[in-house]
């Protein structure tokens, strides 16, 4: 399973932990992770990226393994241990407001 | 014996306060959302346990919340406030186009009749309106797509649609604010509208009777006078006896005539509560003095309510959703402060006193009166 981290607002939003597991059909990308994840938790629609255009929200960001992949394709393959399961997929609000 | 719950969204989160009819002792629940931005939360006066709520964030965008049960658990209902046609443009601070984008909902009214009905006022300016209790939204465009609209511009918080008032004697007939655009008022349930503005003056604009372009910041009616409602401009509290079709000044001997709220005493439809704030670059109370005025007249003549309130070194601001009156009689009148401080006073603003002192700035208080 996929091991996805959710921001603290978003745990409470969702009535989830840290950590939200998550299985995906083929490999596992942004896109194919985010509609796993508002497909079993639909309150987060809308919370991580627009719910039309699918685009993400601009002070969301996504790590693994030590690097930002905010800025990468949606489509594009996220690294191999994510896929596994070894290492989580981090979703951060970015820090702001200080 | 009644009881009174006052439901308080904070720029951290939401709070509900209850007292029986003596609303003289208070339990603070909350916070509700810890963290998110409430900018309004209000209950369906046909099922009091039904509570609609915006919860917002930069971070993580809109969310509606739903209850059923009085406010002590919430669930997301829908958050999809997508424009029903084409956005256009309307005008930026700057005067160049700026396209229309969805921001956040600013005020929920619930339907007078059906509990699961309820219209959202949003940013950037329009209407929606939900059938299924906050599941599906869907714009009411008549508002976003009127002829003015390419020439509206947003106020210093925003182009929002922030007040929606609907008369009690007919449902149709819907009035709505925008800052800046002015006040509308649609006859058939929302499909067309028409600005409302005439006889307002607003020397801060190119043409100060324009047709659309005034910064209003609230208006109220009382249920049994629908063609009476009061207003809270930028600048001047105002006075309409015909639906909107005419408006006159009524500031009176207020020490300023700036502010943000505006309400009415349940009881006595010409006892208005207003809450004067400095100016629009000074966003405290004159004088550090925390002050409601009271006006028993209708208007133009207005006596200061302080006792009980901070008179000395007080410089809070009081946002427009920020004032709410229970229908108990003496009718109960109470705000919340940017310090976090909700006033409630028992007997229609002779006497005050905080419920609480220390909660993030407030920027919405409604009052509901339980049976």
């Amino acid at each position: 399973m996929i091991q996805v981290v959710l921001p603290r607002n978003l745990q409470i939003l969702a009535g989830v932990g840290r950590v939200v597991e998550v299985d995906v059909e083929g490999p596992a990308t942004q896109r194919s992770i985010l509609d796993a994840l508002e497909a079993s938790h639909p309150a987060l629609v809308g919370t991580l990226r627009d719910a039309v255009t699918k685009k993400r929200r601009p002070m969301i960001r996504f790590f693994a393994c030590e690097e930002d992949l905010s800025d990468e394709s949606p489509d594009a393959p996220l690294p191999q241990e994510v896929g596994s399961g070894k290492e989580p997929l981090l979703i951060i609000g970015a820090i702001a407001g200080g | 014996m009644s009881s009174i719950r006052v439901l308080v969204g904070t720029r951290k989160g939401a709070f509900v306060l209850t007292s029986d009819g003596t609303r003289k002792s208070w339990k603070v629940d909350g916070p509700h959302f810890a963290g998110w931005e409430i900018y309004h939360l209000k209950a369906s006066p046909v099922n009091p346990d039904r509570m609609y709520a915006s919860q917002s964030s930069g971070w993580f965008g809109q969310v509606l919340q739903r209850s059923d049960d009085g406010g002590k658990t919430w669930e997301a209902a829908g958050n999809q406030f997508n424009y029903a046609s084409e956005t256009g443009t309307h005008k930026w601070y700057d005067g160049s186009d700026h396209p229309w984008e969805f921001k956040r909902v600013w005020h929920l009214e619930p339907s007078l009749s059906d509990p699961e009905k309820v219209y959202a006022g949003v940013e950037d300016a329009a209407l929606f309106e939900s059938p299924d209790g906050g599941k599906t939204w869907t714009e009411l465009t008549g508002l976003r797509t009127h002829k003015t609209a390419p020439e509206w511009a947003p106020g210093a918080g925003g182009m929002c649609a922030h007040t929606i008032v609907i008369d009690p004697t007919n449902h149709d007939r819907i009035f709505v604010a925008i800052s800046s655009a002015g006040t509308f008022r649609s006859d058939d349930a929302g499909k067309t509208w028409r600005p409302i503005n005439n006889g307002l003056k607003s020397n801060y604009i190119p043409d100060p009777d324009a047709y659309v372009g005034h910064c209003v910041h609230r208006i109220a009616m009382h249920p049994s006078r629908p063609d009476t409602l009061f207003m809270q401009k930028h600048w001047d509290v105002m006075r309409t006896d015909d639906g909107g079709e005419n408006w006159r000044e009524i500031s009176g001997n207020l020490p300023t005539d700036f502010g943000f709220v505006v309400d009415i005493n349940a009881n006595e439809p010409d006892t208005v509560y207003v809450l004067p704030i400095t100016s629009d670059s000074h966003h405290f109370v004159p004088d550090g003095k925390l002050r409601v005025f009271r006006s028993r007249t209708g208007g133009d003549e207005w006596e200061a309510l302080t006792k009980g309130l901070p008179q000395e070194n007080c410089y809070v601001n009081v946002l427009r959703d920020a004032m709410s009156v229970d229908t108990l009689d003496p009718s109960g009148v109470y705000f919340g402060t940017s310090g976090g401080q909700v006033y409630a006073s028992p007997d229609g603003g002779d006497t005050w006193s905080a419920i609480v002192r220390d909660l993030p700035p407030v920027c919405s208080v409604e009052v509901q009166t339980l049976k």
